[in-house]
């Protein structure tokens, strides 16, 4: 493939598989070869996803401007370790045989076990799978806010869903709109703002997916959408909230920290004040770190999970030493016990074919899930070989792949569109009287 | 529908010790269409969201009709930010699409159609209201978009700079379908934007700002005619105006060789024996036999059809000063000739040089 004239890369490190790509052909033309699966989906922009050397990217067709604000600004959220997609490369001075300028691209990594929220349910969307989705919005909102990031088109388009042992990590996809305030951080008013734009958002993807018989009965859009105001309110209460109390319980310092531990969060720096007597305290977090259990798991096993699933792994890593340590042991040293014994044994029984359906953290999550019904049912304490092969067979064989499911798209339209869609289908009206919708 | 107030507005961020927006004095009228505009940095943005809600006002307040909104959160201002990325959902109709915001703002369903209907009219999209979005073209679909934030039919429109994600032909057709809907509807809009172009063929009013601070507000006519500063001079017009210093003399101003005559009072406003004179490209007059004036070495001709643009630079006190004129498309002076340029009698611009400020009368457009 001829690399036209003076293609202009900007990348921290290039592939260069990424070379060999037909940048002098626009993103729409591309061959389908090159295409990883799927239709290009409809968006502000056109994005496909393109496979690379052992993995997918994503290529949106943008303006120069708008790609690299965009890549710097996910650089920096990486950087300040928040969960989004990886910022691949920037190219840009494309133009075709003709010498025909060609719009400027971003390009993304495919963010591994990820999926789409209409990925996320089959037939229809349930309730409870609304709320743990809404629920994993909130958080990473609450995040994006904590660090001074108005994101300014929260939606659940906007987001992608990794499984979470049994909740989900949502991770920030689109930071076309977004502005970063360091220094003072954001205003009230631009928090209200992103939440009642999430909550319009939600409500409006769900309302749509309704119209299109995808979603279960008792799923009421407003009553979800409202939910991440909720479960925001309460988070960042929680984190940022200054707490009153008499000088003689100061236990609830240590209350305080175990309820962000449990949430997920250090505390990095807490604010302590006293009035003049001493008789009352104030206490409030300043600077609060997500990760709490993932940090954890990475230091005594060198695992990387999300959240839960970290959780989830010392959960059982804390019975393991219950169990089988020695009061002289210490940590690390039953930690790497853990892995050599226990968590390694389950990742290496999983049949090759089988590798791409789940993370092996998942994989070990759900494995516990399935050793304790089996262990319900029948009244005895599986052992954990027993388990593994029962829930291989019975459970991941029937699981679809999630390694890289970028279909469906998320099928939203956004502004401003391109002319070139003016192919209007003109019998495209919806039965009876557009009252009866409205 | 309502005015809007900007009452010694002032936006301090933490940290810095110039306000990005610094005791903003401006007033809105109902139905208007103002433009905020200057370079970047300028405040403008900062103005709107301050109205927006979505930033703290340190001082002073801001109103909507007479409501005092300074600490009223965004969603209870009975505001629209337009253009924001409203999204279109695929299996809902144009109705659906307009009309979703209205259902979760708890509007019975009658209200609904009522108000759905009628931004259908305005939008021209009655035909289509029971389609789906798949089925509309491109325009259409910015339509549906805008009919989002018409049926909630807000008191205040505001606008950050909309076009800027568009090529440039997009970008003067909406241009036109925003002005003139916002005409029809007479709704009160606020549009930030850093093109002059924009500010002058949009607003009925325009305000510039510089460095937080409002520096003139004006019809555009205002503000081509009668800049306030030499700010405000170099900032509204394309191409620029030119300024340059000159001596003032017995009677007027020295323009080259030649003296352009001003108003007797303007000597004596002065604050030194210099002004500041800005003269726009269209306000000179270009001789290309050696004569009185101020001598310009041609650098560049741009043909635009009818018209040209003239780049020159000429020797002004020992600096180098660029010069910009208007000739003729076909007939005018070629790169590397000297020509000789004398300012149209009463279409100089005068400007005092220490504090910038206007001293000469409007310079009224023929």
């Amino acid at each position: 493939m001829a690399i036209s004239g003076s293609l202009n890369i900007t990348a921290a490190m290039v592939d260069p598989a990424l070379l060999d790509l037909p940048w002098d052909v626009p993103l729409e033309d591309w061959p389908e070869n090159t295409i990883a699966a799927l239709p290009k989906g409809i968006s502000r922009h056109l994005v496909r996803f393109v496979n690379l050397s052992g993995y997918v990217i994503a290529v949106k067709e943008t303006s120069e401007d708008l790609a690299r604000r965009e890549y710097e600004m996910l650089r920096t959220l990486q950087r300040m370790d928040v969960p989004c997609v990886e910022p691949v490369a920037v190219i840009s001075n494309r133009a075709d045989e003709n010498g025909q300028p060609l719009e400027a691209v971003l390009v993304t990594r495919h963010l591994k076990f990820s999926l789409p929220y209409r990925a996320l349910f089959s037939q229809a969307l349930r309730p409870d799978t609304a709320t743990r989705l809404v629920d994993a919005l909130s958080l990473l909102l609450v995040r994006l806010h904590i660090i001074g990031f108005f994101w300014g088109d929260v939606s659940l388009s906007n987001t992608l869903f990794r499984r979470d042992a049994g909740s989900f990590a949502a991770y920030l996809v689109d930071a076309e709109t977004g502005k970063l305030y360091t220094g003072g951080g954001l205003s009230n008013g631009q928090r209200e703002n992103d939440l009642e734009i999430a909550r319009v958002n939600i409500a409006g993807e769900l309302m749509d997916l309704a119209a299109g018989g995808r979603v279960e009965e008792d799923v009421d859009p407003v009553e979800v959408s409202e939910r991440i105001v909720a479960q925001y309110r309460t988070l960042w209460a929680e984190l940022t909230g200054w707490e009153s109390f008499p000088g003689y319980e100061r236990w609830r310092i240590n209350e305080r920290v175990d309820r962000l531990n449990a949430l997920g969060f250090d505390i990095e720096e807490l604010a302590i004040r006293t009035d003049q007597e001493g008789t009352q305290v104030r206490i409030q977090p300043k600077v609060v770190d997500a990760g709490h259990h993932q940090r954890r798991l990475i230091r005594l096993t060198g695992i990387d999970a999300e959240e839960n699933q970290a959780r989830r792994l010392l959960n059982d890593l804390d019975s393991y030493a219950a169990t089988f340590g020695r009061e002289e042991q210490d940590e690390e040293a039953l930690a790497h016990e853990w892995v050599a014994q226990v968590f390694e044994p389950v990742v290496r029984a999983i049949p090759r074919d089988l590798k791409g359906k789940l993370e092996p953290a998942e994989v070990f999550h759900q494995l516990l899930e399935h050793r304790w019904f089996m262990s319900q049912k029948q009244s005895r304490d599986v052992p954990l070989a027993e388990a593994v092969a029962a829930y291989i067979d019975d459970i991941l064989r029937h699981r679809r792949d999630e390694a890289t499911v970028i279909n469906p798209q998320t099928g939203i339209l956004t502004l401003p569109l391109d002319e070139e869609e003016l192919d209007a289908e003109l019998d495209a009206d919806a039965d009876g009287d557009w009252r009866s919708r409205v | 529908m309502a005015s809007v107030t900007f009452d010694h507005a002032t936006r301090l961020y933490p940290g810095s010790t110039r306000p990005a927006v610094d005791a903003l004095n401006l007033e809105v009228a109902d139905g208007e269409f103002l433009v905020l505009v200057g370079p970047s940095g300028c405040g403008k943005s900062t103005s709107l969201r301050m109205l927006a809600g979505l930033e703290e006002v340190n001082a002073g307040s801001i109103l909507i009709g007479d409501r005092n909104v300074t600490d009223v959160p965004p969603k209870d201002r009975d505001i629209a930010m337009v253009f924001q990325n409203y999204a279109l959902y695929p299996h809902m109709t144009v109705a659906e699409n307009m009309g979703f915001a209205l259902k979760i703002a708890g509007i019975n369903k009658d209200e609904r159609a009522t108000r759905v209907l009628e931004a259908a009219r305005l939008l021209d999209l009655e035909p289509y209201l029971n389609r789906k979005p798949k089925a509309l073209s491109g325009g259409q679909r910015q339509r549906v978009a805008m009919g989002r934030a018409i049926v909630r039919q807000p008191q205040v429109f505001l606008m950050d700079e909309p076009l800027s994600n568009l090529d440039a032909k997009l970008r003067v057709q909406t241009r036109t379908q925003i002005a003139s809907l916002q005409r029809r509807l007479g709704v009160t809009t606020v549009y930030v934007t850093h093109d002059q172009t924009e500010a002058l063929t949009m607003g009925d009013r325009i305000a510039v700002l510089k460095d937080g601070l409002l520096q003139q507000v004006g019809t555009p006519r205002d503000l081509y005619e009668a800049p306030n500063n030499v700010f405000v001079a170099g900032f509204i017009g394309s191409p620029a105006m030119n300024l340059f210093t000159a001596d003032l003399t017995e009677g007027g101003v020295r323009f080259g060789t030649s003296v352009v005559p001003l108003e007797r009072s303007i000597g004596a406003q002065a604050s030194g024996s210099h002004v500041t004179i800005g003269v726009r490209p269209e306000d000179i007059v270009v001789s290309q036999t050696r004569g009185e004036g101020l001598a310009v070495h041609v650098d560049l001709v741009e043909e635009l059809g009818a018209d040209g643009y003239l780049y020159g630079h000429s020797d002004i006190d020992g600096k180098r000063t660029d010069i910009v004129t208007r000739v003729d498309g076909r007939i005018h002076p070629s790169m590397g000739e000297t020509v000789y340029l004398t300012a149209a009698p009463g279409h100089v611009h005068v400007f005092d040089v220490e504090s910038g400020e206007r001293l000469s009368s409007a310079v009224t457009l023929a």
